[in-house]
């Protein structure tokens, strides 16, 4: 057993505790220090990136909703509003990848209805380790089958997303998963609770004791060798539950019924009531002998911070009450008056007639130490160069076999076939037809669609992590611009390592100044988000991972361009602006390197190359838009013949007499596309390759392969790891 | 012409049926505590989790108050057309003949595949010629159909066999390339593609509509106007 003061224990040092003491002008008890050491986590209260974050640019003419709520939102026209956010579940999946996946859904597809939107998409975002490591297939296997499970269960389709597998991640999975919504503006609600008198309702799943100090133990401390005794920190989801938890909320909503509403996540009862009594600058009396338990003898600490899944707290007024019930019993949803709203601007936790906890409010919300990183840019490579598994002779056809078959290129079918991506009736483009979703907004009376995408790359963030950043928003915005979609806003989840390291800090640092710039060059707004620190072993860190989720809107999905090649004849051409380079490309890593440093990237010029070409797919003329990312030009040729099951014949050599560059150097900007001569002819700066047709994939004077052995490698390779 | 939807707590395609079926005729949705069908033409099961599907697919809704008026209309001659959970769900009942086994694979499989029409002489087939192929989705993790070998032989050799997946196409190990069945009056069908999500060319392809259209027709002769 541990002999550390209860509070290092419960993972806050001396001078927060201090702190603690001062605000209250005397010590904590046990239950105010469980809270105050969830609500002072790096989880939930941000306290090492808070200030980084505050710089990225938050404004703009769609924005109905930033970040502070639960879940960002857009304007889409025609009275709708789209509310969508990303956010990470990695150190339960690392612990337990089913349920830490299923989770992170459940807990994403949360924050979207908790701001009254209904969800409609879901997208994730994972990295594991190499496939060749047991443990990676094993976090890969389960995590995939967690995500299915939930998303599946209560009918939500996932529609896209994206997979990785790289070494730095082989303790520390990252389960990313966003969650797109939708609503009519008069039905969206926020989490502010008001009105003195006020009834605060809980309502969904019964508390127990799974997922005691998940935010503090689990989320903000680095994975170590007895991560397996954390198993009971990890929650356990019930997709059934959040079904009806789902309907039963928007119902409500339709009715009008409730004042404020919030979903319970990191930290439950005791974040969700503090902030929601923050935001509306009132207090909160709560009597945990109300609270409906799993298990009977459960201490009142533990109710205040159970994580149980599938729960929701709403302010109602008293009038209201009898019909909010109401709702909740034709759902079959649990719910129980536990507390009410004062004007004390103070949390008091009632045990019955007994007083068992009395904070302020502010304290717990607001007074959190906010830390200075202390970045340092390291003189060293911090990651280990990955082993070689390509000889640098190999000939062209043997490299491009040996790219498609690399997992992190390879076909993920194997994944999003076990995914639901048509419920619903909104997707246009599911998964492997197209660059981004598209999800039309005729069942929800709109006009037009969306485009859904969620970006990254964690292995050219760990050679430059501001251009890592930049390039993983370039990206984003480019997969909707393969669908002609105008992108309106982005979310955001920096995955990365321990803050209080000094070239972690400095990947952060970095890594939140590229997003910035990105962001700032495309006017694509941050509407919310969420950092995962500490996401280390004792191997070393992760990757920095800053993912970045997109939505946006196109006014015609018939004319969504694919990511195939569609018929023979069509002009195959390269839109940039685009100088591949091998550093930081899929190709040098097979060779066993590791760059440290990218190309600078020219931001106008891709913000305005983004603009042609949405305009350009969206005019109608584009059968096909693919982007060039890992393996670069003969991957996504390759890709594009696959889909289309058709040959092409190209010539490169107007890119230039290094052939592994043309061919598989990697940049932002490419982007691949094909269609009838008179469009690509109207397509400005298209430098025209070659024509799609045949069985075979020619690239002149380099290869020339039978697409079906193409398609083979490209399918083979995540089936066979996993069989 | 008016379809009744069945809403489980738990369903998931109950609002993606009921929108297939307003292309073809009037349709409620029916939540499972109604006894009370709304007199309907033509009733749709459709897929999901119902009651969350915990204890096996289907088990549990076979005894919700809708269903007892559902096999009542079934047994009175009504069509009634169950999709996956749907499927799942009349199997449980008794309403239609053999059983849904998990996936070979053990996985959820969403996919588009083929189907052939095997019998067109069904309220559900009407619309179409015996060998046409429609592209409907699959989406399940227990869709594997399975009954013992002689009541197979007895349900093919009864015209019970109404679709198939394409050759190659099976998709969870189904015995017999079996998509969709129906009982031995041919009003009650269960299939496990989703025709209800291949209603509209730009979301994938309207094949499944023909479905529909096979039931609205089989109805509208059934009362002339």
């Amino acid at each position: 057993m541990s002999t550390l003061a209860p509070h290092r224990e419960l993972g806050l040092t001396d001078a927060e505790y201090e702190g603690i003491c001062e605000r209250l002008d005397r010590d904590p008890n046990s239950l105010e220090l469980a809270v105050f050491s969830l609500m002072w986590s790096e989880h939930c209260a941000y306290k090492h990136s808070k200030k980084l974050l505050r710089r990225l640019p938050t404004e703009g003419p769609h924005v109905v909703m930033g970040p502070g709520e639960n879940a960002g939102a857009v304007d889409v026209g025609d009275g709708l509003t789209v509310a969508f956010k990303v956010e990470s579940h990695n150190h339960p999946s690392a612990v337990e990848p089913f349920q830490g996946a299923a989770t992170g859904v459940g807990g994403i597809l949360r924050d979207v209805f908790a701001i009254g939107a209904r969800p409609i998409a879901v997208l994730d975002s994972l990295r594991f380790g190499e496939l060749d490591s047991e443990r990676s297939r094993y976090l890969f296997d389960y995590a995939v089958k967690g995500i299915g499970h939930y998303g599946n269960s209560i009918g939500v389709p996932t529609v896209g997303g994206e997979v990785q597998f790289e070494r730095p991640y082989e303790q520390n999975c990252l389960v990313n998963a966003m969650c797109v919504g939708i609503a009519r503006h008069d039905r969206l609600i926020r989490s502010a609770a008001t009105g003195s008198g006020n009834v605060l309702v809980l309502f969904g799943a019964r508390t127990g004791r799974d997922g005691i100090g998940g935010a503090s133990v689990l989320a903000s401390a680095e994975l170590t060798e007895q991560d397996a005794a954390k198993r009971p920190s990890v929650q356990i989801g019930d997709p059934f539950e959040e079904k009806k938890l789902l309907e039963c909320c928007l119902e409500l909503l339709a009715g009008d019924v409730l004042v404020a509403l919030q979903d319970l996540g990191a930290a439950g009862l005791s974040s969700s009531s503090s902030e929601m009594a923050s935001k509306g600058g009132v207090g909160l009396d709560i009597d945990v002998s109300r609270v409906p338990l799993r298990e009977a003898d459960m201490e009142p600490f533990e109710i205040m911070i159970s994580e149980s899944q599938e729960r929701m707290l709403c302010v109602v007024e008293p009038e209201q009450l009898a019909e909010m019930l109401a709702v909740c019993d034709r759902w079959e949803v649990r719910a129980a008056a536990i507390g009410e709203v004062t004007d004390s601007g103070r949390l008091r936790v009632l045990d019955g007639d007994e007083l068992v906890g009395d904070v302020p409010v502010s304290a717990l919300v607001d007074d959190c130490p906010l830390y200075d990183l202390d970045p340092q840019a390291p003189s060293e490579p911090i990651y280990p160069t990955p082993p070689a598994r390509l000889d640098a002779g190999a000939d062209a056809a043997t490299t491009l076999k040996a790219l498609l078959a690399s997992p992190s290129v390879a076909s993920k079918r194997f994944v999003f076939e076990q995914y639901d991506s048509v419920v619903g009736s909104r997707t246009v483009r599911r998964p492997g037809a197209a660059d981004a979703a598209v999800l039309q907004l005729a069942p929800d009376g709109g006009r037009g669609a969306l485009a859904v995408s969620i970006d990254g790359n964690g292995r050219r963030a760990a050679c430059d992590p501001f251009t890592g950043a930049v390039e993983a928003v370039l990206e984003c915005a480019r997969n909707l611009a393969c669908v002609g979609a105008e992108p309106l806003g982005l979310t955001n989840c920096l995955n990365f390592g321990n803050p209080e390291k000094p070239h972690v800090a400095w990947q952060l640092t970095r890594a939140a100044d590229g997003l910035r710039e990105a962001c700032l060059a495309l006017g694509v707004p941050v509407v919310g988000g969420n950092v995962s620190l500490y996401n280390e072993s004792g191997e070393g860190p992760i990757y920095p991972t800053p993912i970045v989720g997109m939505v946006g809107k196109l006014a015609y999905p018939e004319r969504a361009a694919g990511s195939a090649f569609a018929k023979e004849g069509h002009v195959v051409a390269l839109v940039g602006p685009y100088s591949p380079d091998l550093a930081g490309s899929e190709l040098e890593k097979l060779r066993g390197g590791m760059a440290t440093g990218l190309p600078a990237v020219d931001l106008a010029a891709h913000a305005a190359a983004l603009v042609a070409l949405r305009r350009a797919v969206a005019g109608g003329g584009l059968a096909t838009a693919h982007d060039l990312s890992e393996g670069g030009l003969a991957c996504a040729l390759a890709e594009c013949c696959i889909g289309g099951g058709v040959g092409a014949s190209v010539d490169v050599r107007a890119l230039g007499a290094d052939v592994d560059k043309a061919l598989f150097g990697e940049a932002p900007g490419g982007v691949l596309v094909a269609g009838p001569r008179e469009a690509i002819a109207g397509v400005e700066g298209a430098l025209r390759l070659g024509e799609v047709g045949g069985e075979r994939l020619v690239i002149q004077g380099v290869l020339d392969l039978e697409v079906r052995a193409l398609s083979d490698v490209f399918e083979a390779t995540i089936p066979a790891a996993l069989a | 012409m008016k379809f009744a939807v069945l809403r489980f707590p738990g369903s998931c395609d109950e609002v993606d049926a009921l929108m297939a079926c307003r292309r073809f005729g009037a349709a409620d949705l029916i939540w499972h505590g109604d006894r009370d069908l709304g007199g309907p033409d033509a009733v749709v099961v459709p897929g999901g989790f119902s009651y969350g599907d915990y204890l096996r697919a289907g088990a549990i809704a076979r005894f919700s108050p809708a269903m007892e008026a559902v096999s009542e209309f079934a047994l009175a001659g009504g069509p009634v057309l169950g999709i996956c959970n749907g499927f799942q769900v009349l199997c449980e009942a008794g309403l239609l003949p053999g059983a849904l086994l998990p996936n070979v694979s053990l996985r959820f499989i969403c996919r588009q595949v083929d189907v052939e029409v095997a019998n067109s002489d069904t309220p559900f087939t009407r619309a179409c010629a015996k060998g046409d192929r429609l592209s409907i989705p699959v989406k399940h993790t227990t869709g594997r159909y399975y009954a013992p070998g002689a009541a197979l032989d007895e349900l093919e050799a009864r015209g019970q066999v109404v679709l198939r997946y394409g050759t190659g196409q099976n998709p969870n190990g189904s015995s017999r390339d079996i998509a969709g069945v129906c009982n031995a009056q041919k009003n009650v069908m269960g299939l496990m593609p989703h025709p209800e999500h291949a209603v509209d060319r730009l979301t994938g392809s309207d094949d499944g509509g023909r479905l529909f259209a096979s039931i609205a027709a089989h109805v509208e002769q059934l009362v002339p106007a």
